[in-house]
């Protein structure tokens, strides 16, 4: 039973009706902005070295 | 007649032997599996693999793919076959019973995966690493499978099931795909595609699956009685990592297999060129690419979900989809509901529940930042590296850590999948014979059992009926046998050896 009620959370809110204060929208598309710049930033980290090399030596032969 | 739509994934993960002269991927995947199952391998059983045999009833002009004896192969206490196909490590989940347990025994088959890759590293050199991927494509012409297994009534004229399931694998990519850089194989280059798959689906129906590969795959091995039941095997599909993709493509798939076993869409939604459309459709992440009914008319791929959806409404109203997991079937519908509604409205809204759109999502965003063209290595890279199964190096978990993926199951119950098996189906009884007595279980295959009880000769206990053997069904079994030979014992004296 417990499966089922995490399966009913919400999912996460991306987009969100303010209506009493105007200045919000702006504040908020800027947080979004910082938060997904430091996402990005902690990407570029695990990111594997020498894109170009890494994506050609990815071969895979033999699958259905 | 509508038979319960017991289900499961098979995945044959990418490999890569890092930091070695020479990587053998065969090498690679036995040496995974081997680190993770070091202490005893069940062998599989082969008597029941026929690949060769086909749906429609006759052999054709085509080469079925071969049985591999002499690779690594096992079975899990958690009911799952674990082993190594062709040139990669593929894991099979055991039998399922409804969308949400394939789900918690796919991510159980990721950790798997992962558990695997850290035990291999005793077993390498210093710096070597064995690195998987959960994808369908190395971005060079090569391609392997993600595949789906569901029940299906005998009866049910297999023509029926091609007719209407050529459609449904076309129109379901919009939620299905994984999402892929550019096209492979011959196919017209494309900056994002929906699928990794559709670039190399050549035929609308055949046995094979190597070559040449079919939208709808004929192999007739329903490892289960076959005169009750066929095995609907599903190789036009993505390997997906978002729960909610995975969750809406078992169990929309399930619900239209019931709908045509009982003969319920009485509508033509037959379209024109259906190879051609695997491709249109994956090639236009807008959308807005219509398909040509043979009945006249014309609709997108949305529009054309929406006529399945309708038809699956009116079936749960009629049906309740107790054979679909019957609240988790009308949970699915409520979900197939909001996600057409939001691929509608605004298809980037689904960031975080399907593939495709979160990736797609994470490459705008470093288009945006970098000014990065759709050729540029780094995309690929990142296209890539989505897949990797490696906790801190997918960017698919990071997104989940970042909080911008919805999550349908939490990690305890997929920790607690990797050893158990689900209850509701015959991989109970394997599961829990291979735990109690793990030195007595000489093979195993998903339709029968072969016990070493102590003296000649070997048994081998059948399982046709997938539902059989469940935790309901043989717990008080069990709790009587203390040896296997007093479980065959309790089974010869009722119903006919079968659990």
């Amino acid at each position: 039973m417990t499966e089922r009620e995490q399966k009913k959370k919400p999912a996460p809110q991306k987009r969100e009706d303010v209506t009493e204060d105007v200045e919000a929208p702006a504040r908020q598309g800027e947080a979004l902005k910082e938060e997904l710049d430091d996402l990005l930033d902690e990407i570029d980290s695990v990111l594997e070295s020498n894109a170009e090399e890494f994506v050609r030596s990815y071969v895979q032969k033999g699958g259905q | 007649m509508a038979v319960p739509k017991v289900c499961g994934i098979e995945t044959e993960y990418g490999v890569v032997l890092r930091n070695a002269p020479d990587s053998n991927p065969v090498l690679a995947s036995s040496l995974l599996i081997n680190a993770y199952v070091e202490h005893r391998k069940v062998g599989w059983d082969f008597d029941d693999e026929t690949p060769g045999n086909d749906a429609r009833g006759y052999a054709r002009d085509s080469q079925p793919p071969m049985v591999e004896t002499h690779l690594v192969n096992t079975v899990l206490t958690n009911g799952a076959r674990y082993y190594v196909d062709h040139a990669h490590p593929e894991y099979s989940t055991p039998e399922c019973s409804d969308a949400l347990e394939v789900v918690i025994a796919d991510k159980a088959g990721e950790r798997i995966l992962t558990r695997s890759m850290r035990a291999a590293r005793r077993l390498l050199d210093p710096g070597q690493e064995i690195v998987v991927y959960k994808n369908n494509s190395d971005g060079k012409g090569n391609s392997y499978g993600t595949h789906e297994s569901y029940l299906v009534d005998r009866q049910t004229p297999f023509a029926q099931i091609v007719r209407t399931m050529l459609p449904w694998f076309v129109s379901r990519q919009v939620f299905t795909g994984a999402g892929k850089i550019g096209a492979e194989n011959g196919a017209a280059d494309v900056g994002f595609q929906l699928s990794s798959r559709a670039d190399f689906f050549e035929e609308e129906v055949g046995l094979e699956t190597t070559l040449k590969r079919p939208i709808v795959n004929t192999r007739d091995e329903p490892h289960a009685d076959p005169q009750k039941y066929r095995r609907l095997h599903v190789i036009a599909g993505d390997a997906n990592l978002c729960e909610v993709a995975t969750y809406l493509k078992v169990g929309t798939t399930s619900i239209v297999l019931g709908m045509i076993e009982d003969g319920f869409i009485d509508k033509d939604l037959a379209i024109i060129g259906p190879v051609h459309a695997v491709r249109t459709i994956s090639h236009d992440p807008s959308l807005r690419a219509t398909l040509e009914l043979v009945d006249g008319g014309t609709l997108t791929a949305i529009e054309l979900q929406w006529e399945f959806l309708r038809f699956a409404q009116k079936y749960a109203d009629e049906t309740g989809l107790e054979l679909c997991g019957g609240p988790v079937g009308l949970d699915v519908l409520v979900r197939w509901e909001q996600v057409l509604t939001d691929l509608e409205r605004d298809p980037r809204s689904l960031s975080g529940r399907l593939d495709w759109a979160t990736k797609l999502g994470l490459l705008d965003a470093y288009r945006e930042r970098d000014g990065l063209k759709w050729d540029d290595p780094k995309l690929a890279l990142l296209d890539l590296q989505y897949h990797d199964v490696r906790p801190d190096r997918s960017l698919y978990e990071r997104l989940v850590k970042a909080g911008k993926v919805e999550r349908l199951v939490d990690e305890a119950t997929v920790e607690h999948a990797m050893t158990e098996p689900p209850e509701t189906t015959r991989a109970y009884f394997r599961g829990t014979c291979l735990a109690r007595w793990p030195d007595s279980v000489v093979a195993a295959n998903w339709d029968s059992l072969i016990l070493d009880v102590g003296s000649d000769p070997l048994r081998r206990i059948p399982m046709m009926e997938p539902l059989k053997g469940s935790k309901a069904h043989v717990e008080a079994l069990f709790a009587h046998c203390t040896t296997p030979a007093q479980l065959v014992e309790h089974l010869g004296a009722s119903a006919r050896e079968e659990p």
